[in-house]
C-alpha cells in the first residue's frame, strides 16, 4: 500500500504552471518545483500516529522543452537543465523536490511512458490543457516498486507553510 | 583512496540518506555494482530488467558522461568522482 503524501502550493504558483501550458501549447510545457518537505502536521492528521508527509513548493523554474522531435506529446530535461535547476534552487535555500509538464488534449493522469521514466520521491505535477485552455491539476508520486503512481494531493495555500 | 559515486536526492531514501558513498572500484560498472549491492533498493531505479542503465540514469566521472567515454567500462582511479544525473522525461503518448 503506498503512503499517502500531500504537495503545498501558492494560488499564483498554481496559476503559473496552468499559464505556462497555455502558453505552450499544443506543445508540452516543462519545468522544476523547488521547494523542500515539511515537518508542518497536517490539519487532518491532528491526534493519528501516522503522519501525512508535505513539501512546499516555493519557487517555480520553468525549462524548454528539449524534445523538438514530438513536443506535442514528450517533454525532456537534459541532465544539463537539472543541474542548472539545482543550482538554482540551492542559491535560494531550497531542493528541486519535483517536475511539472503539460498533456495537451489529454487528461492530467500519467501515461505508461510517464511511469517508465519516471524517479521516486519527486513530485510530478501534470496540468490537462484543452484547447488551449488549461483545465485540472494533479500531482503524483512513483511507487518504490516503480509499478504505478500514487496520487498526491495538492492543497492551495495563501502562504508558505512553517 | 577510493572513488566517491554522488547519490541525487531522489535515491537518497533508498541509500540510507546518504548523499554519497565510497568504494574501491576499477570501472563505473564495478563502483555501480557495490553500490547496488551494498543498496539493494536502489537498483530497480538505476537499472531495467536486463541489467541495462536506464535511458534517463546519467552517470558522470568527473565532469565527462560516461556514454561518451568507456560507458560502464569506463576506468576509475582513486580520488574520482562519480554523479549520477537525472534527466527528465515523460509525455501524454503511451
Amino acid at each position: 500500500m503506498a503512503e499517502a503524501t500531500a504537495l503545498w502550493i501558492s494560488g499564483h504558483l498554481a496559476e503559473k504552471i496552468r499559464a505556462h501550458g497555455a502558453e505552450t501549447y499544443p506543445h508540452e510545457c516543462c519545468g522544476a518545483l523547488l521547494g523542500r518537505d515539511s515537518n508542518a502536521v497536517l490539519e487532518s492528521d491532528r491526534g493519528r500516529d501516522t503522519l501525512t508527509p508535505a513539501r512546499e513548493i516555493l519557487q517555480l523554474f520553468p525549462l524548454v522543452n528539449r524534445r523538438d522531435d514530438s513536443p506535442r506529446n514528450r517533454f525532456s530535461v537534459t541532465a544539463e537543465d537539472v543541474l542548472t535547476a539545482e543550482k538554482a534552487a540551492r542559491a535560494q535555500g531550497l531542493e528541486v523536490v519535483g517536475w511539472y509538464h503539460s498533456h495537451p488534449d489529454h487528461p492530467a493522469r500519467p501515461s505508461e511512458y510517464d511511469r517508465d521514466h519516471a524517479w521516486p520521491w519527486y513530485s510530478y505535477i501534470i496540468v490537462s490543457v484543452r484547447n488551449g485552455a488549461p483545465q485540472d491539476m494533479t500531482s503524483w508520486r512513483l511507487n518504490d516498486d516503480r509499478a504505478e503512481f500514487s496520487a498526491e494531493g495538492i492543497e492551495i495555500r495563501h502562504q508558505a507553510a512553517v | 583512496m577510493p572513488v566517491k559515486v554522488m547519490i541525487p536526492s531522489p535515491l537518497r531514501p533508498y541509500a540510507g540518506k546518504r548523499d554519497s558513498a565510497e568504494f574501491v572500484a576499477r570501472t563505473v560498472g564495478e563502483a555501480l555494482g557495490h553500490l547496488t549491492t551494498e543498496f539493494a533498493d536502489l537498483r530497480k531505479h538505476l537499472f531495467t530488467e536486463d541489467g541495462k542503465l536506464r535511458s534517463f540514469v546519467n552517470v558522470y566521472v568527473n565532469d565527462e558522461d560516461i556514454r561518451y567515454l568507456a560507458k560502464e567500462n569506463t576506468p576509475t582511479k582513486d580520488g574520482d568522482t562519480i554523479s549520477i544525473i537525472p534527466s527528465i522525461a515523460g509525455g501524454v503518448r503511451t
